[in-house]
């Protein structure tokens, strides 16, 4: 069964339609990378995973769970919404991280919050000092996963955008969703931090982390994914797995996307 | 009269001066963040609710506010407002509430949409989003201009004397009618100087705690 289905959404701006029905699945411990020119509705797919885009039509489910449906609107209370969400991690392309708060209590803020709603919910005591105490833990071990276990109480503005973007991986990471995205996760970043990111996500890739990467990097994309998606103008253009895509694009849009996106100068 | 005693009756007045600037300052701080809520909502009546009142308030002097709220109860209600500085406290909280919550929605409007979305996605709710991620970011942008309204109001405070109220400035004038005297009217300036230096400092202070991150 796959981790994730995403059924026919369709979504638009003011009467401009970005998604005209896309359809997809992934499977556990799957990278998929989702490429295409600006415009072509990549961001917008991945904001509507994420509930940060309400779309007007489609389905997605996470294994197997139905956590959204456009055909019943208005059913979600903020709750079910914000629970709907930490199925998945969004690393942003420009970073987001909390500038007051060191890289540590980046990493902790969110989790710690949540551990005392669940306690409150489960209607049981909340041991705010041990929450706190495990959750640092767990994000120091994910931080030096990324390369920053010596850089905990340093503030985002004293990091490279490179290192903030290891930070907001970790972040995303420490709340374990079952899928984590990224958003053109180097698009900001000057072309030497680039590859230090690339190989923390590429890193990252294992049995039970599935992840979807829109991204316009395009060797990354060859290597790492297990699965491409080319998206023009609203629909998925072509799908197969890297190689094929790479290489021997059948679609014309495609080919003429790659060729350009490859082109030297 | 003596140097002594003139400062001794000055004293007095300037002690009923701190006392509407430090009861003004905590109360309309606060209430201009409540405010700012009210001038961004998403519920039009409320909306415009709040924006004709910021209207109302910044288009007609204080002074007059003053007054109104000390008269308009007597002559509309029939019953009169005893209390001149409750009268004062009221005209100046809503005022100062007012403005403050002009400086709050400028302040809560720059926050990048982004840090907004990060919260989201890590699950947080609408109130710990703005109370644990966006407010001491807004705090900090906004240190600059609630100090400018801040020392306007220890200023702003002389007003209180067009119902009789008796500030520092007033017991100057009471020396001044009585004594034949004009010096002490002057001499106020050196209470509202040092009142406005200590102010500067904390400001000052506050700035500098926040200054240990950028952005």
């Amino acid at each position: 069964m796959p981790v994730l289905e995403v059924k026919n959404i369709r979504k638009s701006f003011d009467g401009a339609q970005v998604l005209k029905g896309i359809s997809f699945g992934l499977e556990k411990g799957k990278v998929l990378s989702i490429i295409g020119s600006s415009g072509s509705g990549k961001t917008t797919l991945l904001r509507c995973m994420n509930f940060l885009e309400h779309p007007e039509e489609g389905q997605i489910l996470v294994n197997g769970q139905l956590l959204f449906d456009a055909s019943r609107p208005g059913t979600l209370t903020d709750a079910q919404l914000r629970e709907n969400r930490l199925h998945f991690g969004l690393v942003f392309q420009s970073f987001n991280l909390f500038p007051q708060y060191n890289v540590l209590d980046n990493c902790t803020l969110a989790p710690d919050l949540l551990a005392r709603d669940k306690a409150k919910a489960e209607g049981r005591p909340f041991d705010k000092a041990a929450a706190h105490k495990a959750n640092v833990e767990k994000a120091e071990t994910l931080l030096a996963r990324v390369g920053l276990g010596a850089k905990l109480k340093n503030y985002p503005c004293e990091l490279s955008g490179g290192q903030q973007q290891r930070v907001a991986i970790a972040r995303a990471l420490a709340l374990e969703p079952d899928i984590l995205c990224f958003d053109e996760p180097t698009s900001a970043l000057d072309p030497e931090l680039t590859n230090e990111v690339l190989r923390v996500i590429k890193g990252l890739k294992s049995a039970d982390t599935t992840m979807v990467i829109v991204t316009h990097e395009m060797e990354f994309a060859r290597h790492v994914s297990d699965h491409v998606i080319f998206m023009a103008d609203g629909v998925i253009e072509e799908e197969g797995d890297p190689e094929q895509i790479f290489t021997a694009p059948k679609s014309e849009k495609t080919r003429s996307f790659l060729a350009k996106s490859l082109e030297q100068v | 009269m003596t140097f002594l005693q003139v400062t001794a009756q000055l004293w007095d007045g300037f002690q009923t001066t701190l006392y509407l600037f430090f009861v003004v300052l905590v109360l309309s701080l606060p209430l201009g963040l409540v405010f700012s809520f009210g001038s961004m909502s998403r519920f039009t009546p409320l909306r415009w609710f709040t924006r004709f009142w910021v209207w109302a308030i910044r288009g007609t002097p204080l002074m007059l506010q003053i007054i109104t709220v000390f008269y308009v109860p007597g002559l509309v209600f029939n019953t009169p407002m005893k209390d001149r500085m409750l009268a004062c406290l009221v005209a100046f909280v809503i005022n100062y509430a007012i403005y403050f919550s002009e400086i709050f929605r400028g302040g809560i409007e720059s926050i990048p949409k982004g840090q907004y979305e990060a919260g989201q996605v890590l699950g947080m709710t609408r109130s710990q989003i703005f109370f644990k991620i966006v407010l001491l970011q807004v705090i900090k942008r906004i240190m600059a201009p609630i100090g400018n309204e801040v020392i306007n109001l220890v200023k702003d405070t002389s007003l209180a004397r067009v119902i009789a109220v008796t500030e520092v400035l007033k017991s100057a004038q009471d020396i001044v009618n009585g004594h034949a005297i004009i010096w002490p009217l002057f001499y106020t300036a050196v209470f509202y100087l040092a009142a406005v230096g200590l102010i500067q400092i904390v400001l000052g202070l506050c700035e500098r705690k926040l200054s240990y991150y950028k952005g």
